[in-house]
């Protein structure tokens, strides 16, 4: 079989607020849907600085664990407004996020999968998109059966992944370098 | 494709990993950037399941039939080479990507971007704001009127310039699929110094650069390019399915 040639990746540069601004973009769920949650972070940099020109990009499922997509062969998500799609910028020095807690998805082989979130992070020095998953710290139980959790060489990158519990949601923040760097998965 | 169920069972869509070596690298050193924000861990192979084989299908409310012109913002015509960017969104096996959405975004003709942080001396243009977007046809093509964009300075290494480019941001149908890239123009003079061009494998890199389309100018009106983007395929593995009934 021939190589595949895919368009090549190329950076959001500093202006990406120009072409991937939505204003409702950070709705998963609109505003007031019962059982809503908020999910905050920062992106940090090298220096532990938070990175202000970043956007953070969610895909999930709903609180059945279904995707509003043709390729889930279970049907339609039963939450109106569920987008499954989050996107947010980090201007103000943080992102922010309104969803519903995703529920466990099947791991195709049988089982099932922890809570989770898809996440891609887009920024100027990023010449490619970084993506990871946040997983909930009040899954322990789930989290200890997840195949993706386990495969991770130590506790230390589990927790890398792992969202701790806010007031009104969750709160998650991505290194991408240092001590404490995320880990960041090749898709 | 279409997932199926059999038992307890999901058979899935597969999508490709490209070879690495023609991927654009997270760390390039002559891109200054890369420097703090790269990440310096090997990532983690992550298996395709659910979760990565689906992605918003973002439908036609996110566009209006104005947001394919982006030559005539806030009741007059944009400065500039008048130009015209058409394609067709691929996967990697060739098939088409139907009703998926592109986003693109653009300097003006003199290289400025209407963004606060972008402050160099070339004026903005009160009719345009460098902002676009477009749903690929059941063909997968798509196609947008603008102007040609300028080049622009900026800090990276003394004299730096940026090639003329347009940012494209894509979805395809799946979140294995997602690509945010920039399409160049031919021949441009500025390839040798970029960072940014050249951190793209030298092989991968015709695959960047638009086709000068003389078939599509319009007359006394446009200039034209032509530009596919090929997004990862899917595994032509077959699914068991109850139509695959050849076997008369
Ligand atoms: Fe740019």
């Amino acid at each position: 079989m021939t190589q595949p040639l895919t368009t090549p990746s190329a950076t959001v540069g500093p202006y990406l607020a120009i072409g991937l601004t939505w204003d409702d973009g950070h709705l998963v769920v609109p505003e007031g849907t019962p059982g809503a949650i908020r999910i905050r972070g920062v992106v940090l940099d090298g220096n532990g600085e938070p990175i202000v020109d970043a956007m953070v990009e969610t895909w999930q499922a709903d609180p059945d664990g279904r995707f509003d997509h043709p390729d889930d062969p279970r049907g339609a998500s039963a939450y109106p407004g569920f987008r499954g799609f989050g996107r947010a910028q980090t201007v103000g020095g943080g992102f922010e996020i309104c969803t519903l807690k995703p529920g466990r998805v099947p791991d195709g082989e049988g089982g099932l999968q922890a809570p989770h979130i898809d996440v891609s992070v887009f920024a100027r020095g990023l010449l490619d998109r970084v993506v990871t998953r946040i997983y909930f710290a009040d899954e322990a139980e789930a989290n200890a059966e997840d195949a993706v959790l386990r495969t991770l060489p130590d506790d230390a990158a589990r927790q890398t992944l792992i969202a701790t519990p806010t007031e009104d949601g969750y709160r998650f923040d991505v290194h991408l370098q240092g001590d404490r760097e995320t880990v960041f998965f090749a898709v | 494709m279409t997932g199926t169920t059999s038992g307890s069972r999901l058979h899935l869509p597969r999508y490709l990993r490209e070879d690495a070596s023609l991927r654009t690298p997270l760390r390039y050193p002559e891109y200054k950037s890369t420097g703090l924000r790269a990440p310096l861990r090997t990532p983690v192979d992550l298996p395709h399941r659910l979760t990565e084989v689906t992605g918003p299908v973002l439908g036609e409310d996110r566009v209006t039939a104005a947001d394919a012109d982006l030559t005539k913002r806030a009741g007059g015509e944009a400065q500039g080479q008048r130009i015209i960017v058409h394609g067709r969104v691929l996967d990697s096996d060739g098939r088409p990507v139907p009703d998926t959405l592109v986003e693109v975004w653009q300097a003006n003709a003199g290289g400025r971007y209407r963004h606060v942080v972008d402050n160099w001396p070339a004026p903005l243009d009160p009719h345009f704001d460098g902002l676009g977007r477009v749903m690929t046809d059941d063909q997968g093509r798509y196609e947008f009127t603008t102007i040609k964009p300028g080049a622009y300075p900026w800090g990276n290494h003394h004299n730096a310039w940026r090639p003329a480019h347009i940012h494209f941001s894509l979805f395809g149908r799946a979140f294995t699929q997602r690509l945010v890239t920039q399409m160049y123009f031919p021949d441009d003079p500025l390839f040798f110094q970029d960072p940014i061009f050249n951190a793209i494998p030298e092989a991968a890199r015709p695959l960047a650069i638009s086709r000068f389309d003389y078939e599509r100018t319009v007359p006394n009106w446009a200039l034209a390019f032509q530009w596919d983007i090929v997004l990862r395929g899917a595994d032509q593995t077959p699914f068991e399915t109850e139509d695959d009934g050849d076997v008369a």
